[in-house]
């Protein structure tokens, strides 16, 4: 079975056309990777759909815009994979 | 349809907000400028406005989901077929379902339907916004009325 971050990064690579060796968790998905918001939905929905969450971009966001969060806190990938396995054990608990 | 305006929804047929499920009716005009250059001696549909067709029966069922509260924007065609050419005068059937409610997105599969045979078929994805101003969300409510009314009449 493989590690959220080890399905995230396959994702990442698969939508986004990213060699796999190039994903590691201390990347941001946008200002390392290139990763532009649109091919975030596609990264988005994948997630989503593989691990059968929601992930709250709409209120990421929102922190964003009104400074109440750094785009590291969500888009460096190892955090972004803590996010998820929050979501994850929220959705289970 | 009226191509020239971008209205390729005539009628609502049925609405499940809840599943997220629509099915709507296009009668493909007579006549059109569109079809004086595609293509000139040989009118048909252009493949482009076949595909904004089932974006904009996947939206009205995305605006009704919203209760019109936010807007449904085209984001990303991730897939899109069409298996045969749509001409002057011909009523299709419009098919769109939820394939799943993102946050601030969402992806909607979509088909078209001609004499109970598919014909085209799609996977669209949208970016769900606020409504840039007064005038666009007016227009998608006065808009949603007119193909429900149809629908109904």
């Amino acid at each position: 079975m493989s590690t959220t971050f080890e399905a995230v990064a396959e994702i990442i690579s698969d939508t986004s056309d990213i060699p796999l060796e190039e994903i590691t968790p201390e990347k941001n998905a946008f200002t390392d990777l290139g990763i532009d918001s649109l091919d975030f939905l596609d990264i988005a929905f994948a997630i989503d759909k593989h691990f059968g969450i929601k992930i709250p971009l709409e209120q990421w966001t929102e922190e964003l815009n009104e400074n109440k969060a750094d785009v590291d806190d969500y888009f460096i990938l190892g955090k972004l994979c803590d996010r998820i396995d929050e979501l994850i054990a929220a959705k289970t608990a | 349809m009226l191509l020239e305006y971008f209205q390729m929804i005539d009628a609502v047929e049925s609405l499940d907000t809840a599943k997220g499920s629509i099915v709507a009716r296009a009668d493909v005009p007579k006549e059109s400028t569109v079809f004086e250059g595609h293509f000139p001696g040989s009118p048909l549909v252009p493949g482009v406005l076949l595909i904004e067709t089932m974006a904009q029966a996947s939206g009205f069922m995305l605006l009704a989901r919203l209760n019109f509260e936010k807007m449904p924007f085209l984001a990303n065609v991730t897939s899109a077929k069409m298996r045969t050419f749509v001409e002057p005068d011909e009523v299709l059937r419009v098919e769109a379902e939820l394939e799943h409610d993102g946050s601030g997105f969402a992806a909607t599969k979509a088909r078209i339907f001609r004499d109970g045979k598919k014909i085209c078929d799609s996977k669209l994805m949208f970016r769900i916004m606020p409504f840039p101003n007064d005038t666009l969300k007016n227009n998608m409510l006065d808009r949603y009325g007119e193909i429900s009314r149809a629908s109904a009449g």
